[in-house]
């Protein structure tokens, strides 16, 4: 059986949750077994996760799962997979899904392959599994021998695919156990994308010459309906908030479409982005390293070029 | 207080990645390695200033052959008053986790730091496991430590936001950017890092139960194709009719 961690962020299942039982359900077709999709605390519309493929979708309603404890938590997957005999478990590359992973591994004795992009490959009793090393700049290929296997699903490898129905939730008692984490406050910015679910990002670096020019990075990223991100020096001099970082020190992300204008590209913010499947480029100077990384590139005034840009793509919009 | 500072050597950022001849191992010839960027500028540094306000002692780890031993005095230099080695090569992150469990098991440390992630294999799974070897709470990607007696207030970088809890002490932390600002070593910490103590220990037996198979370089980037800078209508008809992405 193959048991999914299905990810509720105070009580909702997000696109990760959605695509970590996409995953698993062609895991366990694959297998030739059933998933299993496990969810921890209130949790709105549990039953949805039955149409990416959930044969059963069980919740632990203990008040005590409202809060993130990746020990508490990791107890609670542990315990669900020891009762329905999982060989395969499965969580989300996220914050918290990495450190429930790694927990899950010591904990049941299994072999823990983190932030895979693909489908494994069965080979008799190993899987053999695919993940981005090095940054992005190399590729390694895992084999997991232990009868018990654990993965975490890197975020945007897989699209989330509706292949079932809803399925009716099924209560478990997991015992929450005294966890030790007190969560005080959480505090998100509402109405965005977070980076790491991001599928377009735009991003400006120090090109952009001043904070108050922002607009234009803004509006781009509005008609795009993009998330919003900067360069380091940027976020360094307080121009952007630090969420706003991608790269190497800041957050990697791997969105589908990544516009980095007026970004030199040092090794240091590709490390972050080079996992993007299409990077654009925008920057007057010809010779920017980050053109060597690039798919499309336009050499040119981003004062002139983003503006002209988003009045071409909302043309686009308007005809499509 | 007594913190334990897990450090990890990795090649340099700028370095070229490349394979033996059958990929199944890392070509470490002519690589400059570093000590990993998450566990000096941040972990360390902030289990050095809180030993500076508050006293005690800040020991540096580190899993890994002899050849790691300037790395580790560059940690006693930065600040670490002593350092361990446990005396192999780690070939997964499951047999450091466990390497640095055992050692911690019986010293009683306050606090346990290490970077959010390792530069080389990206995977995030060290600090975890070692949290669940010891039985203690888990802090991943904290962006501020904050120590009052046994409490700790911190800061985890989440999707999209943070998120403000507490702890008591013991617990494991994995330290992101925001937790504390790089350090230079001086000359004083350079000359006093060689005097220090450095011990060597001998590691636990573990079974493996990944194994690397294959490392392979992603297919090179067919390489930029340039558009009008006048003739945006161009770069959206590629990114619909080429990329496919809108």
């Amino acid at each position: 059986m193959v048991l999914i961690f299905a990810e509720s962020p105070r009580g909702n299942l997000k696109k990760a949750a959605f695509e970590a039982v996409t995953y698993g359900k062609k895991v366990a077709d694959l297998l030739g077994t059933s998933c299993i999709a496990l969810t921890l605390g209130a949790v709105k519309d549990a039953g949805e996760l039955g149409r990416y493929g959930a044969g059963r979708v069980l919740n632990a309603a203990d008040p005590a799962f409202n809060n993130f404890d990746s020990q508490t938590y990791a107890g609670a997957i542990a315990d669900v997979a020891k009762s329905n005999g999982a060989t395969v478990i499965i969580t989300s590359h996220t914050s918290s899904g990495k450190s429930v992973a790694g927990r899950l591994a010591v904990r049941l004795g299994a072999g823990l392959v983190s932030g895979v992009n693909s489908l494994p490959e069965v080979n008799g009793g190993n899987l053999r599994v695919k993940k981005s090393v090095f940054s992005g700049k190399a590729v390694a290929e895992y084999e997991i021998t232990s009868p018990v296997k654990v993965v975490s699903l890197m975020g945007n490898a897989v699209k989330p695919e509706v292949s079932g129905d809803p399925v009716s939730v099924e209560a478990v008692s997991a015992n929450a156990g005294a966890g030790r984490i007190r969560v005080k406050e959480v505090k998100t910015q509402e109405g965005r994308v977070p980076l790491p679910e991001a599928e377009i990002v735009v991003s400006a670096g120090r090109g952009m010459k001043d904070p108050s020019n922002w607009g234009i990075v803004e509006e781009l990223a509005e008609t795009l309906g993009a998330t919003t991100a900067c360069s380091r020096p940027v976020a360094d001099s307080h121009w952007r908030p630090h969420n706003e970082h991608v790269g190497q020190t800041g957050i990697a992300i791997r969105p589908n479409l990544y516009i980095a204008i007026g970004i030199s590209g040092a090794i240091q913010h590709l490390a972050g982005v080079n996992n993007s499947k299409v990077i654009v480029v925008i920057n007057k100077d010809s010779e920017a390293p980050f053109f060597k990384a690039a798919d499309y590139g336009v050499v040119g005034d981003l004062f002139e070029v983003v503006p002209r840009l988003n009045a071409a793509l909302k043309k686009f919009k308007a005809a499509h | 207080m007594k913190f334990l500072v897990c450090i990890s050597q990795t090649p340099d950022t700028t370095a070229k990645v490349s394979f033996n001849a059958d990929g199944t191992e890392y070509n470490a010839a002519g690589v400059q390695f570093i000590m990993n960027p998450y566990d000096e500028w941040y972990a360390l540094v902030r289990a050095c200033e809180l030993r500076e306000a508050l006293g005690g002692t800040v020991v540096a780890l580190n899993v890994g052959p002899a050849a790691n031993e300037t790395t580790i005095r560059k940690a006693l230099a930065i600040g670490a008053d002593e350092a361990v080695r446990i005396n192999a090569d780690p070939k997964s992150a499951a047999f450091t986790a466990k390497q640095i469990a055992e050692y911690a098991r019986n010293e009683n440390f306050d606090i346990i730091f290490l970077g959010k992630e390792t530069i080389d294999y990206n995977g995030s799974e060290v600090g975890a496991m070692v949290a669940e070897y010891l039985d203690l709470p888990y802090v991943s990607y904290a962006s501020k430590l904050d120590l009052d007696g046994n409490t700790a207030t911190l800061e985890r970088d989440i999707e999209g936001g943070v998120e403000v809890l507490e702890v008591d002490t013991p617990f494991v932390v994995s330290a992101a950017k925001g937790m504390a600002e790089q350090r230079i070593p001086n000359m004083r910490g350079i000359m006093t890092a060689r005097t220090k103590p450095l011990k060597e220990v001998q590691p636990v037996a573990f079974d493996e139960s990944v194994e690397a198979a294959q490392f392979t370089l992603p297919p090179a980037k067919a390489g930029v194709k340039l558009v009008d800078p006048e003739n945006m209508d161009e770069l959206v008809r590629l990114l619909h009719e080429e990329a496919k992405i809108i």
